[in-house]
């Protein structure tokens, strides 16, 4: 049984603002019945632009249906402006907090709330760059990246907890690894280690090749790809990707955010890694 | 409030005979049945007693009766026993319904480098035989395939299955932890190897389980250690609970018939009523071949964890293989097997009952999941519009 707290009882048992509202100015649905979650969400503005009233109907377990009467108990009042800046972690504080595993149950009211915002505003909420990442649960890139910004994600299985992705056949593990790792890459540089010894040019090569080895390496084959080094020109690795890597879309996603952070993890902050042509 | 338990699948109340009987082996009769005085000696006589009760209950020999810690380690020592007296042989089967206890460790050694093929089941749950007969073959080291199902209650021909696998020289091993106490089982006239079965399934503790072997059938120990249970599994003898699980196979002797025709009734009724009183709900497995106890209805466009928590409010005890409750994001695997579509997967709830079930308490359900159904299908954005399409489905 899950650990509720006293708030997410009071609000799955008496859910707040059911319904749906007529003619309302801004209207959502995400989620799906496959997923296990869905939410339909529908606000009214009054004459001073303020929400007067948000309605919800819910398909899920007793947290999601807590989380869409928050959402709207939270909304009641709010300007538009007021509302964008609502996150997932609003949801779960109202509520007294979730359960870590139920926390995706407030990432999906966050999502309703903004892509009603994006229907009252009359813009299209797909962003054309935005690739889908969990095939099972249909989670984006985009949606993944932003629950690590928001919530300091650090792990695949808290990405899980949050957005769902990953939680089905668990083939996308590694891509979502790869997100994490690329939003703390570049992040990184402004923490990173203060004061690195000079090495030489050997030890350097040396370093790199150890590093390929043994931090590198296996996750690429991991994916059916590799790498190979060519050589090394002051600062600048020059390598290049073989098997599965070399013609796939996302390799240069992985030379910059993982390759590339690797290196400067275990070699030396001013690395740069090219790829030649194979 | 009292509670209205409907989850014994899950597991099931430790019955008053059972705790009496073995009470006095935790303070009063604490010896070790392997001493060699008469303190520890009367213990070992009550445990040759227990292994009596046992085997009566399965039609089989006391000799044929090991005794585990759950029904967990008895499938596990079954497949990977089978599995080490074949070691030339690199096939296992076993269905994709099974319970994790087989499931799960079939996943593990197929990563270890065996060949698994998990059989599928038909909408009705059911295992095709042919399908079964055309995938034992010469290197086909052990078959796995369970009684019973948990989560649906249909029942699988595995006397048939052990029939043919004894005529191909495999062994046969079942995991028979629903269906032992609920069924009439008889291990003389029938051709499985090994057999599973857990204590607290029927009115046992927990912590108690046991391995039927069949005398002749080649078998290498899981726990290594001690001469306990003539070397088969090493380990000081659970003596109350094994005690307390002799005990539970006498009664479920004496219950096997009010089992198969008042629990039966009870089940029926309360199927029979809720499918009436609640459109778009339907009954997960063949409705022929099931354990008399069980029964999972799905209710269409509704999430099982609210179900389930809203009918917490009155008492009543009962699971669901929705995702939310599952522990994972998927619904439970076995309705997936069977092709259950996902607007139903959800919203499954198993009513899994006893002998110690009322009347009263069938009818406390049938007076209060309707509102409540009907409740959360307000809440459901599926529920309205599905109203015009499915109308007439």
């Amino acid at each position: 049984m899950w650990e509720y707290t006293d708030k997410v009882r009071e609000h799955f048992l008496n859910p707040k603002n059911t319904g749906e509202i007529e003619n309302p100015d801004g209207v959502a649905e995400v989620g799906s019945i496959a997923c296990g979650d869905a939410l339909k969400l529908s606000f009214k503005l009054d004459e001073n632009k303020r929400i007067a009233d948000a309605r919800f109907k819910t398909f899920g377990c007793a947290s999601a249906i807590a989380s869409a009467s928050a959402l709207t108990e939270i909304l009641k009042g709010k300007t538009i402006e007021e509302a964008m800046k609502i996150t997932n972690q609003d949801i779960a504080d109202y509520l007294g907090g979730l359960p870590p595993e139920k926390m995706h149950c407030s990432v999906l009211g966050q999502e309703a709330l903004e892509k009603a915002i994006e229907n009252y505003r009359g813009v299209s909420h797909k962003k054309p760059d935005e690739e889908i990442v969990c095939v099972c649960f249909g989670v984006t890139d985009g949606e993944i990246e932003r629950a690590v910004r928001q919530n300091h994600l650090t792990t695949v299985e808290e990405v899980t907890n949050y957005t769902k992705a990953g939680g089905g056949c668990g083939n996308c593990h590694d891509k979502i690894q790869a997100i994490i790792d690329r939003i703390y890459a570049t992040k990184k540089p402004e923490e990173g280690p203060a004061q690195r010894p000079k090495i030489s040019n050997i030890q350097k090569i040396r370093m790199i090749e150890e590093t390929i080895e043994r931090e590198i390496r296996p996750s690429l084959k991991h994916d059916g790809g590799d790498i190979e080094l060519v050589d090394v020109v002051g600062n600048r690795v020059l390598v290049a990707m073989r098997g599965a890597c070399a013609t796939c879309q996302a390799s240069q996603a992985t030379m910059k955010g993982f390759v590339e952070w690797k290196l400067k993890e275990f070699v030396s902050p001013d690395l740069i890694v090219e790829e030649v042509a194979s | 409030m009292k509670e209205v338990y409907l989850d014994n699948n899950a597991t099931t109340m430790v019955a008053r005979e059972v705790l009496d009987e073995m009470l006095p082996y935790f303070h009063d009769y604490y010896g070790n049945p392997s001493s060699m005085h008469s303190f520890g000696g009367q213990v070992a006589r009550k445990l040759t007693e227990a292994r009596q009760r046992v085997a009566a209950l399965l039609g089989a020999d006391p000799e044929e009766i090991i005794f585990t810690s759950c029904g967990t380690e008895s499938d596990n020592t079954a497949i990977t026993s089978a599995l080490a007296n074949n070691p030339t042989k690199n096939h296992i089967i076993t269905s994709r319904v099974e319970h994790p206890a087989v499931k799960v460790l079939c996943e593990h050694l197929a990563q270890k480098g065996y060949r698994v093929t998990m059989l599928p089941v038909n909408t009705e749950g059911l295992l095709d035989m042919d399908e079964y007969e055309a995938s034992l073959t010469p290197d086909t080291a052990v078959v796995s395939i369970m009684w019973a199902n948990n989560e649906t209650g249909v029942i699988f021909p595995v006397e048939e299955a052990a029939h043919l696998a004894r005529e191909r020289g495999i062994p046969f091993h079942t995991d028979a932890v629903q269906a032992v106490g609920k069924i009439p089982i008889h291990m003389k006239a029938n051709s499985i190897d090994m057999l599973s079965l857990s204590g607290h399934k029927l009115h046992a503790p927990k912590g108690v389980g046991v391995l039927y072997v069949r005398k002749g059938t080649r078998f290498s120990p899981f726990l290594i250690g001690g001469h306990q249970e003539k070397g088969r599994r090493g380990g000081t003898e659970n003596v109350p609970s094994i005690i307390a699980l002799g005990k539970a196979c006498e009664l479920a002797g004496g219950n096997m018939e009010k089992e198969n025709t008042y629990v039966k009734s009870l089940r029926d009724r309360l199927e029979a009523e809720l499918l009436t009183a609640i459109p778009q709900s339907k009954v997960n497995g063949t409705i022929e071949k099931r354990l008399p106890n069980t029964t999972n209805i799905s209710f269409e466009f509704i999430e099982g964890e609210s179900i389930l928590l809203l009918m917490d409010q009155y008492g009543i005890c009962a699971s669901s293989g929705s995702a939310c409750t599952s522990g994972s994001l998927q619904p439970s695997h076995v309705l997936r097997a069977m092709g259950v579509p996902y607007t139903m997967a959800h919203g499954s709830i198993r009513f899994s009952l006893s002998v110690y079930n009322s009347t009263e308490d069938i009818d406390l359900v049938i007076k209060e999941l309707p509102p409540i159904i009907a409740k959360l299908r307000v809440l459901s954005p599926y529920w309205a519009t599905s109203q015009g399409a499915c109308a007439t489905a």
